[in-house]
Order: structure tokens, then C-alpha cells, then sequence
């Protein structure tokens, strides 16, 4: 066995691997860019070598420099993570004309899987399913509209280089397919120099389930089950879980099966997914293999026990599979949510920065990964084979930067449960624990996908997230019995602070303050009137309509968490200061939450709310930067799409356009000022 | 007996009426509160004790004699916060337009002779139309008796003025001499001459909202030291206020139970500098993890950004803190913000309130503008208010500390008490680009040569262990451990006991 493995990659992914490595006693390298001089990977690897600036295309993925590297190291094996080289048959060239051992499939099957018409091919001689269409090139329009017809609408037109939705179409008619053709050629050109464009039938209903596969070197392949990622924003994953709740046992074995046998016709060896794309009625149709390991893999490793890096470098040591596939358990569920340093406010606008605060949730172990004593935990957290587990796969930490230059996922927060129920349960109060501040990020939104009703009962697909959420995410309103359980909680710590307020020192003696019993909570634009009657371990909360909530937890005055007992179930509650009450965060809610005696309830209904300045005539600034130029001037009329004026944030210029046509009445702002997020940039008639 | 006793309720019901319930009612539509609401917001429930109810004006001019409501346009008297106390007057808008006449000027003289004598905070809620017009100069000499109370009670107790109303004319002064002027956004203004008689004299034409709101006073005069939203919020956030304030000049402040530990680690601010010295970062940052809680009361939020000033709490004690913030104009010293600061040291110092100062400046801002305003007597200003201030003064050098404005920031030569400096503390004269440009001046045409000296200037003098070798920094810090030693410097210092030289009173370069 090699002892030195350089981990070519950053993030999460980086820390991973460090620490399976270090576990099966390597010595770790980590390679980082100027930007992440202070990063995690870096602190957790033996030793670090600099590989250059910020951009990847100037460090991380210049085989040159990892190269040397190696050489500067002396590592004899490099894992290369997802993304970045890892599917670069170029990278693993290089790297066995140095005699360096690269933890992942031989560079012919990653050229062979690598490319979609190729791949496809393979796929069907390997007995695979296809989705029924056309792999050969097509010319011209005329012959996508004929091919269309023979494959039957609805087809999907898409570029054989084509990924992230680009150069993807979908027909319903030939006038569509004649059009569609034109444009995804010219997107495919322009996007990816290379043209080729292929034809296939678009399931409907379709969800995308995929199967890990393990492959050694001496010709054995096994599969671990399923993920199912049907949630995705604009082809970008967003929740994982495995098993998929849609798959049957015998779906399930045809598509192992199917996909082991692909993998054995490519002469794979190393972790790999095959991804495939399953309709209403269970018909699975191949995509494509991705030859490394996905970002998803611990929903994998947490109902299977199996460490995917661990097998990965065993394979890459030439060593056979330890187990069979009928050594593959499937215990439990597992459910993955990526947190992005995305604003779901903001139309999932990127948001970088300083991370004043990052507290993830204590990872617990329990299931699988437990009995197969191979997860690395936070030292001292608990393990309870059998309960709910979470794991918190990061690379990140508290004061740390979120830079404009990689991919913006954060973390990714997983669960296990003996059930579907119990791992979202889990996964619910695991994200409500998690504090993250200093930058936008998507917890409220994933929040809300735990609690929609369609994701609770397994009924989704790939269109969950754009039929659910057409017009963006914009906060949940929250149920009375939610309501109300916050409300108990938050009357119950609010007395709690007015108590610790009149213990204040120079009172007047035998003339204090009394703390009373009642309160009204205002949340939600939805008012309760509750007694509180406290006692030793917590509070009983009376609602005016009779209902009772017993309330206890560990708040105290100024904490920013809450972990709550109401009404015998666990509520956890991100709690900020605002006046007369919180601001609390819960279940992807945000609310205001006011507490106040009656008589200042009395008063304060009497206040005239005041409705916030209509913004939809100003120009405001989408995030923190300079103003480079403003291309208009008082007067102008300018027409939807016009470049209104330049800022620039962290080294990006970004050109704010009028979203409709108008006049322009005032600007407030000339080049060189620095703004704030929402400053008003210009106003129009 | 009972008859009198009934009287007896029958006269309070009406004079707790106010101006009667059609005008509470058009007060409410503009979403104010009457006088006693406001009071009963203020204080802690059942704890008002009011004087002076049946108190009526003596005018007689233009029929005033047939129109003397009782308590003449202002609720007076005593209560607790949190069950501390402090005498309060509150305008009475529904009752005359809230007008002062000179019995409505004794009323609030009474209290605060009261408050001066028995040492508790004056907290005025302003709601008033101005002076009586019917009763002349028997008005201004109200006013002119709140003044002078105004000007004796400065330093003795704290004043705190809310306004939440007109407050115009003469009226604007004894809010002026106050320690705090709060206000209640888009339902209060505050100027000496009104819109009409600014269109007649200047021809200028302005609504009373841009002459004198909220907003004006916040942003621009720097008249207010804060606006809340509405009447409610006001008075809940300047109940927080009182908590942090000591009822008087011979009284420490308040102490109250804290759940924080002393000792917190915060890891995170070990990366809040930035590596780059000309990136900015957030002051507030610092603020709100060293203090008890996160809880930060910040006084001008809204003006000369470039320096924050609030109050904080440390093992639940009161600390008065000033911070460079390197977000605005890269946290330099101005006018604007060394009069913002040093009026804050003053009060601190005047109310036994310790001093924590946070330090990342650049200098002073240069130009015409800064001179021809006459910078140098503002940043005398702050500069003579931690010269002469005795309460402990703990500062902490994060990065920049350069030039003049090293030691206006309570350097140790101003008789700093514990100064500490972050290991990213750059003190010198000045950064190493301007001083090497000076220095080298012959080698100026040479980009290399330059370099090197940068360079050479920076390993020499961008730290802070320059200034550690002579004691001026009396120990470098980690940053984490910031919250722990500044608690513990202020612990150190709970005995601190240190005199100024007998005088009338100072000169302060005002």
C-alpha cells in the first residue's frame, strides 16, 4: 500500500478524503490556491503545497501544477475528488506516465463514459436501456424534424458536448424540433466549440435515480443501491436520498444489474454512478456514467456502511473487493440537503463573504456507518446505533471566507433514520440547528422542501422544484399548530428575559418590578393570548381558547439557539434580538415575533403600519460594490434590457438592466461611490 | 366625606382625560399615543405616581380664563424602569396642542429639581406645539427655567428626550442640552425656524419632514442620536437604554445577571483581518462578539459611519464603546465623526461609564473641506475628551494606528489604562508607502529601489511590537481571547480612582 496521497480538490470533498485517508493511516497533501491559503483542507491535510491563483483554470485543474505537486511531495496516489480533474482522462495520464497511481477508473473508461453519443452506444451493446432515439449526427433541420417523428414526440434535442442545460431542447411539434435544432446547435457552438447534436424521446414524469457501482481491478463488480436526486434546481442537485421511496426490489436489481454490466464492458475499476432516468411506470432509461465519486455519495455510505473513499483507494492499490454484493446492506434511509452559499430570497443569487457564524448541527452516528466502525466523527459526539444520525460533510468553518471563485455548496447535511419519516424528521431539526450567518444561503429553502407535502410523500420529479416554486421561494407561512408552538415557546422565554431585566441592580428595594403572566404573541400577523405559569424545569402555556403547551429548554437570555421541548416534541428555534420580542427562525420561516403585555398589545395595535416605499420603481443595488459607471442620465427614456449602469462586487463587473421601460426621474448614485445591498441606485417616472 | 371623595375621583377621570376622547382619538389616527399611554409604555406597569394633576395656567389674556384644563398640557412624575427610577414629563398634545406656559414650565421644573436632588434620569417625552402664544413672555420664561435646569442638571443625572411630535421654535433647546434626543420616525420634526418662515426669509422651499424629521436629524444634523419606528418601539428601546445607564454621577452603573461566559473563545475573529491591508472589514463584527450576549446599543447608528460609538455590557457591567469602522472612509477620523465621538467619551466619563476603544484608523481625512471646516479643533475634541477622562480605559489595536490618530484613539499617552494590540496591529507614523516615499524621496523614479524600502519600512514598523518594546502596548493579544481580556482588564480596573487638577471647568476646544 502506497503511504502518501495527495487529494487534488478543495472543499468538502477535500476534507472527505483526508479524512478516510488519514484513518487508513496515510499522509495527506493538500494542494490550495492563493484564495484558500486559510481554507479547511488545508489545516486537516499533513502537509500543503500552493498551486497557484484563485481561478481553478489557473491552479486546480492545471495538471502542470499538480503535477509538480507530486513531485515536490512525493505522494504516490492522488484522489482527485468530483469535479476539477477528476474526470480528465488527460490527468490520469499524466499520472500513470509518472508512475503515480490515480484513485479512480482507467483513463479508457473515463474517455469512453466521457463522451454522451459514445457512452450511449456502449450503454446499448452492453444490454443497458436506452432512451429510444437517434445517436447517430444529424445534418440539418429537415432530418432532426424526420427523426423526431420516427422517435415519436416529445423529443429532447441536445448537444452531444452538452451539460448544465445547455444546448438542451425539448419538441412537442416539428415546428419546434425545426427551431430547437437550430438553437441548441448554435448554444452547443458557441458553449462548447463542438456542434454535434443528437435526438431523444423526453420522458415524462421522469426522475433521476442512480446506481453506484464498485469495480476492482481483478474484474469483480458489485452495486450499492440507489440515489434518488429528482430534486434539482436547474439541473444543480439540491436533496439526495437512498433508497429512492419509487423503486421496486425488481427495478432495482435489473438497473444494478444493467449498470454493472456497463462498468465491466468499459473495464471499470473504482467507484462510479450510472445515472439513469426512470418515467411514471418504472421504465429507466440510461444518461450517463460519471466515472468518480459524486458529491451524493454519504446517503450511499450511510444505509450501506460502506466508506466509497476507503474502497476507492483500496481499488487503486490493486487490491480485490472485500465484499460480495450480496454483502450489500440496505439499512435504513439516508437523506443528503446541499446548503449553498445562495440567496433563495434573491432568486438563488450567488452570495459570497465572511461567514460571521457557522455552527453545524453535532453529527451524530447511528446505523450502518456505526456497525461498520468506519465513519469519522467529531470527537466525543455520541453514537446511537439504531436513532436518527447526522453528518455534516464540510469544508468550510466559522470566520472563514466564501470566495467568488468555486463552486458556492457550503456543506452538505445528511441524515439517517430507520425510516423515510424518522431521516426527514432528523433531517428537519438538523437544519434548524444549523447557523449559518454572514452570508445568504439556501437553509430555509431546503427547510421548506422537507416540509412540502409532495417531497414527505415521495411523490416528485425532476420538475419538483420549478412546478413547486414557479415564482422563486419567498419564505413559508407557517400552519396554527406551528404557530402556536412557537408562540408557547417563545411567551415562555420572553418572561423568562423580562424576569432577568428587573434583576437588574440599584432597584428601589420593595418596590420592583413584577413580571406577570400574561402576554400576547404576535407572529405571522396572527395574535394569541397565553398565561404563563413557570415552575422549576419550564412553563405551562395556557392559550385563551383552553388549548395547554408544556415548554422547557436550555434557552437563556442572548443565546441565538433554542433547543425546546413543546408539547412533548422537540422544536429548535434560531432566536434574534428585535424589540418587544424575537426574530425567529424555524421550518424555513422568519419571523417577527412579538411578545408584550396586554396593555402594550392594546397600545401597539393602535400604531398605523407602515407600508414599505414601492420598489418596483427604483433601481436598487442587487449586492455590496462599486459603482464603475452609470450609463444614463436624468431625462433618458430607456427601453426594456437597456444597461442602466455597472457594478462591480468582488472583482465582477455586473450590468443592471431596466426590467421594463421608463423614464428616468433621479439617480442617486455616480461612479467611484460604494453601496449597500438595496440602496437605490435611480428611481423612474 | 364619601362626596369628597368622589369629587376627588371625579377630577382625576377628567383630568386623566386629557384633551378628551375626540382629540386622543385624532392623535391616534396618526398613529401617536396620548401622554399617559406613552407613560404607561415608558414604565414598568403600576409603578407611575404622577404630580401636579390639577395644576392650571393663570392666563387670562384672549379668554384663557375660560379654558384651564387640568395639568395644562403635561403629565408629570415618577416610576421605575425595570425598578429603577426616574422622573419623567410627557406633552400632553390632545390638551392645548401640548403649548408651554409657564405653569406647564413649572411642572417640569418641579420634577426636575426632584430628580436632581434625589438623583434619578429626567426622561422628557416632547409632544408640544411650541410656546403659548397667549401667555407671552411668561412662556419664554418657562422655557428659559427648563434650560437652566437643563444646563445644571448635564453631568448630574442623565436627561434623555424623546420626540414625538412638533418640537419647534425655543422648544428645540432643552432637547438640545439633553444627553439623548430620540425620535419617532415620519410623526416627530425638530427645527428652530418652521418650513413657512424659511420659504418667507431664504425663499427655500422644504416640507417640515426633509427640515426636521427623523431622518434629517439622524443622517445629516447629527441633532438625534436614533429614530425607531413608532411610539412603542421608542419607548421599549429606551427602556433598554436606562438599563445601561447609572441613575446618577455619584453612582456606578447598573449591574445586571449575564448568561455569556467571560471567557468565550471566538476562533472566528483570528481570520477577521483581512490579508490585504487596504480590504475593509466590519467593525460591528468585533462589537458584537466581545460583547455580553451580542447585545450592542449603538447611539448615531446613522451618522459619520466611519466611527461607531454605543453601549455594550461585560460580565453584566456597563462599557462605553468607540470603534474605527474600516467600512466607511477606511475608518478615518473626520470632523463629523471626532465630534460624534468625543461627545460620546464626555458622557461616558461624566456617568463613571468605562471606556472600551476599538481601533483601526488611518488617520485624519485630508482635503479642503476637513481644514476650512476646521478639522483641527473637532479632532482636538476627541482628543481632549480621553485626555481628561478618568474612568478605565481599555483600548485594543486591531490593525491601522497611524499618526496623530494613534494618539487621539486613547493611547496609552492619554493615560490609557490597558492598551492591547492584535498581532496585525500596524502602529507607526504613518503606512509604509507614504513614509517610504518621503523618506526616499531621491529614489522616487526607481519602482524597485521604492519596493525594497516599502518593504523594508513595513518588516520594521507594520506590527506592534514597536510600540510592545516601550510599553506603549502593554501586552499583543490573540484575537480570540479578545472578549477574555478586556473583561478581565475592566475587572482589573473596578478600583480606579484618578483626579483631574481642581478647575472651574475645562476649555474643550468646542
Amino acid at each position: 500500500m502506497f503511504d502518501k496521497i495527495l487529494i487534488a480538490n478543495r472543499g468538502e470533498i477535500a476534507c472527505r478524503v483526508i479524512k478516510t485517508a488519514q484513518k487508513m493511516g496515510l499522509k495527506t497533501v493538500a494542494v490550495y490556491s492563493d484564495a484558500d491559503r486559510n481554507a479547511l483542507h488545508v489545516t486537516m491535510a499533513d502537509e500543503a503545497i500552493n498551486i497557484g491563483p484563485p481561478p481553478a483554470n489557473q491552479s486546480y485543474i492545471v495538471i502542470d501544477k499538480i503535477m509538480d505537486a507530486i513531485a515536490q511531495s512525493g505522494a504516490q496516489a492522488v484522489h482527485p475528488g468530483y469535479g476539477f480533474l477528476s474526470e480528465n482522462p488527460k490527468f490520469a495520464e499524466a499520472l500513470d506516465a509518472a508512475g503515480v497511481a490515480f484513485v479512480g477508473p482507467p483513463k479508457r473508461a473515463i474517455e469512453q463514459m466521457g463522451d454522451k453519443i459514445t457512452s450511449k452506444k456502449i450503454a446499448q451493446e452492453a444490454g443497458v436501456s436506452t432512451v429510444p432515439g437517434y445517436m447517430g449526427l444529424i445534418e440539418d433541420a429537415d432530418e432532426a424534424v424526420k427523426i423526431s417523428n420516427k422517435v415519436g414526440y416529445p423529443v429532447m434535442i441536445k448537444a452531444s458536448a452538452g451539460g448544465g442545460g445547455k444546448g438542451m431542447r425539448i419538441a412537442w411539434t416539428d415546428q419546434e424540433a425545426r427551431e430547437g435544432f437550430q438553437s441548441s446547435k448554435n448554444e452547443a457552438a458557441n458553449s462548447f466549440g463542438d456542434d454535434r447534436i443528437f435526438i431523444e424521446k423526453f420522458v415524462t414524469q421522469p426522475r433521476h435515480i442512480e446506481i453506484q457501482v464498485l469495480c476492482d481491478t481483478h474484474g469483480n463488480a458489485i452495486y450499492l443501491n440507489e440515489r434518488e436526486c429528482s430534486i434539482q434546481r436547474r439541473n444543480q442537485k439540491v436533496v439526495e436520498e437512498a433508497p429512492s421511496p419509487f423503486l421496486d426490489e425488481d427495478t432495482r436489481r435489473a438497473m444494478g444489474e444493467q449498470s454493472c454490466a456497463l462498468a465491466k464492458a468499459v473495464g471499470y475499476a473504482s467507484a462510479g454512478t450510472v445515472e439513469f432516468i426512470v418515467d411514471g411506470n418504472k421504465n429507466f432509461y440510461f444518461l450517463e456514467m460519471n466515472t468518480r465519486l459524486q458529491v451524493e455519495h454519504p446517503v450511499t455510505e450511510l444505509i450501506t456502511g460502506v466508506d466509497l473513499v476507503e474502497q476507492m483507494i483500496r481499488i487503486a492499490n490493486g487490491e480485490p473487493l472485500s465484499i460480495t454484493q450480496s454483502d450489500v446492506q440496505r439499512t435504513g434511509w439516508a437523506i443528503e440537503n446541499r446548503l449553498y452559499a445562495e440567496d433563495p430570497y434573491r432568486d438563488f443569487l450567488p452570495s459570497i463573504g465572511r461567514l460571521t457564524r457557522y455552527r453545524p448541527p453535532a453529527e451524530i452516528a447511528a446505523g450502518p456507518m456505526v456497525e461498520a466502525g468506519t465513519w469519522v466523527m467529531n470527537a466525543g459526539a455520541p453514537a446511537h446505533a439504531g436513532t436518527a444520525a447526522i453528518r455534516n460533510d464540510t469544508g468550510v468553518f466559522e470566520g472563514g471566507e466564501i470566495s467568488m471563485y468555486y463552486d458556492p455548496m457550503i456543506a452538505k447535511l445528511c441524515t439517517w433514520g430507520p425510516t423515510r419519516e424518522a431521516a426527514i424528521e432528523a433531517m428537519r431539526t438538523a437544519l434548524d440547528s444549523f447557523e449559518v450567518e454572514g452570508i445568504g444561503h439556501n437553509l430555509p429553502f431546503v427547510s421548506a422542501v422537507m416540509d412540502h407535502p409532495k417531497f414527505v410523500s415521495g411523490d416528485m420529479t425532476t420538475a419538483f422544484i420549478a412546478e413547486e416554486y414557479p415564482d422563486g421561494f419567498a419564505g413559508v407561512t407557517l400552519q396554527d399548530h406551528d404557530l402556536r408552538r412557537i408562540a408557547a415557546a417563545t411567551a415562555a422565554m420572553h418572561r423568562v428575559a423580562e424576569i432577568r431585566r428587573a434583576r437588574i441592580s440599584g432597584r428601589i428595594d420593595n418596590h420592583e418590578r413584577k413580571v406577570g403572566t400574561d402576554w400576547v404573541v404576535t407572529l405571522q400577523k396572527t395574535r394569541y393570548d397565553v398565561g404563563v405559569d413557570a415552575d422549576r424545569d419550564g412553563a405551562t402555556v395556557r392559550f385563551s381558547d383552553g388549548v395547554e403547551m408544556r415548554v422547557s429548554g436550555d434557552w437563556t437570555p442572548g443565546n441565538q439557539l433554542a433547543n425546546m421541548m413543546v408539547d412533548g416534541t422537540a422544536l429548535v428555534l434560531k432566536v434574534g434580538k428585535i424589540t418587544q420580542g424575537f426574530r425567529i427562525r424555524s421550518r424555513g420561516a422568519d419571523l417577527k415575533v412579538n411578545v408584550r403585555t396586554p396593555r402594550q398589545a392594546e397600545l401597539a395595535e393602535l400604531m398605523i403600519e407602515k407600508v414599505p416605499p414601492d420598489t418596483s420603481k427604483m433601481l436598487l443595488c442587487p449586492m455590496p460594490g462599486l459603482i464603475v459607471k452609470v450609463d444614463v442620465a436624468v431625462g433618458d427614456e430607456v427601453q426594456d434590457g437597456q444597461a442602466l449602469c455597472t457594478v462591480e462586487a468582488m472583482k465582477m463587473e455586473n450590468i443592471l438592466r431596466a426590467e421594463r421601460r421608463g423614464i428616468i426621474s433621479k439617480i442617486n448614485a455616480e461612479a467611484g461611490q460604494s453601496l449597500a445591498v438595496d440602496d437605490i441606485i435611480m428611481e423612474f417616472e | 366625606m364619601k362626596d369628597i371623595m368622589q369629587e376627588l375621583e371625579s377630577r382625576r377621570q377628567a383630568a386623566r382625560m386629557g384633551g378628551g376622547e375626540r382629540r386622543i382619538a385624532t392623535q391616534h389616527t396618526k398613529g401617536k399615543l396620548s401622554a399617559r399611554e406613552r407613560i404607561d409604555l415608558l414604565l414598568d406597569e403600576g409603578s407611575f405616581e404622577e404630580f401636579d394633576m390639577f395644576v392650571a395656567h393663570r392666563c387670562t389674556d384672549f379668554d384663557m380664563e375660560h379654558q384651564r384644563p387640568a395639568g395644562d398640557g403635561v403629565v408629570t412624575g415618577w416610576g421605575t424602569i425595570n425598578g429603577r427610577m426616574i422622573y419623567v414629563y410627557s406633552q400632553d398634545f390632545t390638551v392645548l396642542g401640548g403649548s408651554v406656559s409657564a405653569t406647564h414650565a413649572q411642572k417640569i421644573c418641579k420634577i426636575m429639581d426632584m430628580a436632581m436632588q434625589n438623583g434619578a434620569p429626567v426622561l422628557g417625552l416632547n409632544d408640544s406645539g411650541g410656546a403659548r402664544i397667549q401667555e407671552g413672555v411668561d412662556a419664554l420664561a418657562g422655557y428659559a427655567e427648563i434650560f437652566q435646569r437643563n444646563v445644571l442638571a448635564s453631568g448630574v443625572v442623565p436627561q434623555i428626550s424623546v420626540i414625538m411630535g412638533p418640537c419647534a421654535g425655543g422648544a428645540v433647546y432643552s432637547p438640545a442640552m439633553t444627553d439623548f434626543i430620540f425620535m419617532v420616525k415620519d410623526s416627530s420634526y425638530m427645527f428652530v425656524t418652521g418650513p413657512d418662515v424659511v420659504k418667507t426669509v431664504t425663499n427655500e422651499v422644504v416640507t417640515a419632514e426633509e427640515l426636521g424629521g427623523a431622518s434629517t436629524h439622524t443622517k445629516k444634523s447629527s441633532v438625534a442620536d436614533g429614530a425607531f419606528e413608532n411610539d412603542v418601539e421608542a419607548l421599549a428601546e429606551v427602556r433598554r437604554l436606562v438599563d445601561f445607564l447609572p441613575a446618577n454621577n455619584r453612582e456606578k452603573p447598573p449591574v445586571r445577571p449575564f448568561f455569556d461566559d467571560p471567557a468565550r473563545v471566538e476562533h472566528s475573529l483570528d481570520t477577521l483581518i483581512p490579508e490585504n491591508p487596504n480590504t475593509p472589514y466590519d467593525m460591528k463584527e468585533l462589537i458584537l462578539k466581545i460583547a455580553d450576549e451580542g447585545d450592542f446599543y449603538e447611539i448615531q447608528e446613522d451618522f459619520a459611519k466611519n466611527i461607531i460609538t454605543g453601549f455594550m455590557r461585560l460580565e453584566g457591567q456597563t462599557v462605553g464603546v468607540v470603534a474605527n469602522q474600516p467600512m466607511v472612509l477606511a475608518g478615518c477620523l473626520d470632523i463629523d465623526s471626532s465630534r460624534k465621538a468625543a461627545r460620546f467619551v464626555r458622557f461616558c466619563d461624566a456617568f463613571e461609564i468605562p471606556l472600551l476603544t476599538l481601533v483601526d484608523v488611518p488617520g485624519f481625512l485630508p482635503g479642503t473641506s476637513q481644514e476650512y471646516g476646521g478639522v483641527i479643533k473637532h479632532g482636538a475634541k476627541l482628543l481632549f475628551a480621553y485626555g481628561e477622562a478618568t474612568v478605565p480605559k481599555v483600548t485594543v489595536i486591531t490593525r491601522k494606528a497611524y499618526g496623530g490618530a494613534y494618539d487621539v484613539m486613547s493611547s496609552k499617552h492619554l493615560r490609557g489604562d490597558m492598551n492591547y494590540a492584535w498581532p496585525t496591529a500596524e502602529i507607526a507614523v504613518m503606512g509604509a508607502k507614504g513614509a517610504t516615499e518621503i523618506l526616499y524621496r531621491s529614489e522616487l523614479g526607481d519602482a524597485d529601489k521604492i519596493a525594497a524600502r516599502t518593504a523594508e519600512y513595513e518588516d520594521r514598523f507594520a506590527n506592534p511590537f514597536v510600540a510592545a518594546e516601550r510599553g506603549f502596548i502593554d501586552e499583543v493579544i490573540q484575537p480570540k481571547s479578545t472578549r477574555r481580556r478586556v473583561a478581565r482588564a475592566f475587572a482589573s480596573l473596578r478600583g480606579k480612582k484618578l483626579k483631574n487638577p481642581w478647575k472651574k471647568h475645562d476649555n474643550i476646544p468646542l
